[in-house]
């Protein structure tokens, strides 16, 4: 079990075990699970309906691939709880969230203050992702 | 030229303050020199041998007068009056303090500009033709496309923290002048048989230990579609690329494993599920974008004429200035290779002269290039003499462009830390060796490249003559390679045999020019006598 510090979600949070994408497939009864940087987030995608918690496990912070898992499930529908776990850090947090990811759990608690000001620091992005935010060429052309 | 508008000007002092606050983080030690380290080379700032080193970015390699001045202030101000034109159209700056970067990147946001990504793992500054807007050969202007892949790749979410660094050059000439195929993504604007502007694509191109030639893998890209393209190469890449070994992370690397096939296959299945997410910006973006690229305002029916009577003027005019689309003007490159001195060096006075000379003769505009050179991309021919004038009294008059002096170096060991070898004196030395005009008039186009370690930064692999650093048992020593080209006929040069010391390497090169003044054909430049009689003739005379 992880704490979770950082939540944008309103509905309760999930506490159920995540089993790994390999024993998913197995564990029909699961709802929980963790991916990791090699696994292929749309394995999942069949199973979407009834999970209600992903994982996304960032063992390094350098390792981007959870980046595009967590868009891969949202572009796909996903819109349960989306979790990082591990290697969180501060820097991460606004680029993560763009990315789909509503909950935060990082392996050290990451200081108050500089993590609401990395939330916040965005008031405009490039570009379309996963958070539903308008790109600046959106709202410069309507 | 691009100008920002408010939401471009509050990206960068946005950066600015994220920046501030992360030095901020590391000076109060909440961040180690380890955590700290790819915040910081995401806005350009490396640790070098001596202090730290600061890459801004010129994206595309376009700059106006006032950010050029101000590229020579920042030279006076926070370094030691010396500005580094890079191979990527950068500058750098080698003597930066932590504490006076954040000052400096706010003093770069105040003329719009920024050191964003122009190192670390993601997508860096956006390459392209120093002489678009003006050559006479261009299918379009690439920089709009260009300008339009640097707000998609500025701080992408997803793509931030990719296996390795991630190179895109965007060019839409049949002559390639910025090496494209020789990037992670090159792009090539072309016109299909509608007549219809779209982008080719070539992925998988680069230099470093394992030296690759993109192939292409989308002959045409609708304009419509480009962004969302981009965005499913990067994808497959991050997802795929590979992250156990960084001489294995480059996207060159995976193209080669999948093979291209299954790399564009891949790429296709993602770009149709990407087609459905609306990602793309309209095409009223681009052409908001295409309004700031509109020709300057030439003057119509400007003479043709140019007195040439003065023979150095003659020389420089023959070997640094290029036809203009524009009759009566003319592109004119100010060579940063003076005979003996640092390959893409500048002072700050030198910085603020060009800076002037743009704008008072070249519709204020300039550009670097991939040679490390200075463009001044719109002189009218009446106004050339007066500009080379004051280019030779700042000594910088030089006319060497494409000849062996202007030697495309690395900084090397003598800053980074990284190299294996020195290449800023060696390129000296052969400047001097071969620098005289006679030399240089007798040997044509030859260009001749320098790296002080396998990373390539000096583009070895892409010279007619190409010179590699190594590290043997202590001892520095240089390989000698014949044969590359980073044109529209790329290809990659092949080691003559056993490396060399500084003075041997000199030697060698003697030798192999000797090689071709004897073999060559008519007009023949080096690299075409090379492609002629092979390798052989070549180590036979080096080795003996």
């Amino acid at each position: 079990m992880v704490d979770v510090q950082f939540r944008f979600r309103n509905d309760e949070a999930v506490n159920d075990p995540a089993v790994t994408v390999d024993s998913f497939g197995e564990q029909s009864n699961a709802s929980a699970v963790r991916i990791e940087p090699g696994d292929d987030a749309r394995k999942l995608l069949p199973f979407l309906g009834r999970l209600k918690l992903i994982e996304v496990n960032f063992p390094a912070w350098t390792d981007g691939r959870g980046y595009s898992s967590a868009r891969v499930l949202r572009e796909a529908g996903f819109e349960g709880e989306l979790r990082a776990v591990g290697d969180v850090v501060i820097d991460m947090l606004s680029h993560l969230r763009r990315c789909g990811i509503d909950s935060f759990a990082p392996d050290h608690a990451l200081n108050e203050a500089d993590a609401k000001a990395a939330f916040d620091r965005w008031e405009n992005v490039y570009q379309a992702a996963a958070d539903g935010r308008d790109a600046i060429w959106r709202k410069r052309h309507g | 030229m691009y100008k920002y508008d408010q939401y471009d000007q509050q990206m960068v002092d946005t950066r600015v303050a994220e920046f501030r606050d992360q030095v901020r983080r590391r000076l109060g030690g909440q961040l180690t020199e380890e955590q700290f380290r790819p915040l910081r080379l995401q806005n350009g700032l490396y640790l070098q041998l001596h202090a730290y080193m600061l890459r801004v970015a010129v994206p595309y390699g376009t700059l106006n007068s006032a950010q050029m001045t101000a590229l020579g202030d920042i030279a006076d101000k926070y370094d030691r009056g010396y500005g580094h034109f890079t191979t990527r159209q950068n500058i750098q700056y080698n003597w930066i303090k932590l504490e006076e970067t954040p000052d400096i990147l706010a003093d770069l946001a105040a003329i719009e500009m920024h050191a964003i990504q122009t190192s670390g793992n993601c997508i860096r500054n956006i390459s392209s033709d120093q002489f678009a807007g003006a050559a006479a050969d261009e299918v379009v202007d690439p920089r709009p496309y260009a300008e339009l892949l640097r707000q998609w790749s500025s701080f992408h979410p997803e793509f931030l923290v990719l296996p390795r660094k991630f190179k895109f050059a965007v060019i839409a000439s049949e002559t390639d002048r910025a090496a494209m195929k020789l990037h992670d993504i090159g792009i090539k604007m072309v016109k299909n048989a509608a007549g219809e502007v779209g982008a080719q694509f070539y992925v998988g191109g680069g230099m470093g230990r394992t030296p690759m030639i993109a192939p292409m893998i989308r002959e045409f890209v609708p304009l419509d579609q480009l962004i969302t393209y981009a965005e499913a190469c990067l994808r497959v890449y991050n997802r795929y690329g590979r992250r156990d070994n960084k001489y294995k992370a480059r996207i060159k690397i995976l193209v080669h494993e999948l093979g291209k096939e299954e790399y564009t296959r891949q790429v296709e299945e993602e770009f149709a599920h990407l087609l459905g997410q609306d990602i793309e910006p309209p095409i009223a973006e681009l052409e908001r974008i295409k309004t700031h690229f509109t020709d300057p305002a030439f003057e119509v029916g400007a003479p043709d004429d140019l007195d040439l009577t003065d023979p150095d003027f003659r020389l420089w005019v023959e070997r640094n200035c290029h036809t203009h689309k524009q009759p009566g003007y003319s592109v004119a490159t100010v060579s940063l290779k003076p005979v003996g001195g640092i390959p893409g060096d500048a002072s700050a006075d030198q910085i603020r002269l060009m800076a002037q000379l743009a704008k008072d003769y070249s519709l204020d505009e300039l550009r670097v290039t991939h040679a490390q050179n200075i463009v001044f991309p719109h002189v009218r021919k009446a106004d050339l003499y007066t500009v080379w004038k004051a280019l030779d009294e700042a000594e910088l008059s030089t006319a060497n462009l494409d000849t062996v002096g202007d030697i495309i170096a690395c900084p090397g060991l003598d800053y980074c830390s990284l190299a294996n070898a020195r290449s800023i004196p060696l390129a000296q030395k052969i400047s001097q060796a071969f620098g005289s005009a006679e030399k240089q008039s007798e040997l044509g186009e030859l260009k001749l490249k320098i790296s002080g370690c396998i990373n390539a930064c000096g583009h070895h692999h892409a010279g007619h003559i190409g010179v590699l650093g190594v590290d043997r048992k202590g001892v520095e020593n240089y390989q000698l390679l014949l044969g590359g080209s980073e044109g529209a006929d790329t290809s990659l040069g092949q080691i003559t045999g056993r490396g060399f010391d500084e003075d041997g390497v000199v030697e060698a090169i003697e030798t192999a020019t000797q090689v071709y003044l004897s073999n060559k054909q008519g007009e023949e430049r080096f690299l075409d006598t090379y492609r002629r009689i092979g390798m052989a003739p070549f180590k036979e005379a080096i080795y003996g």
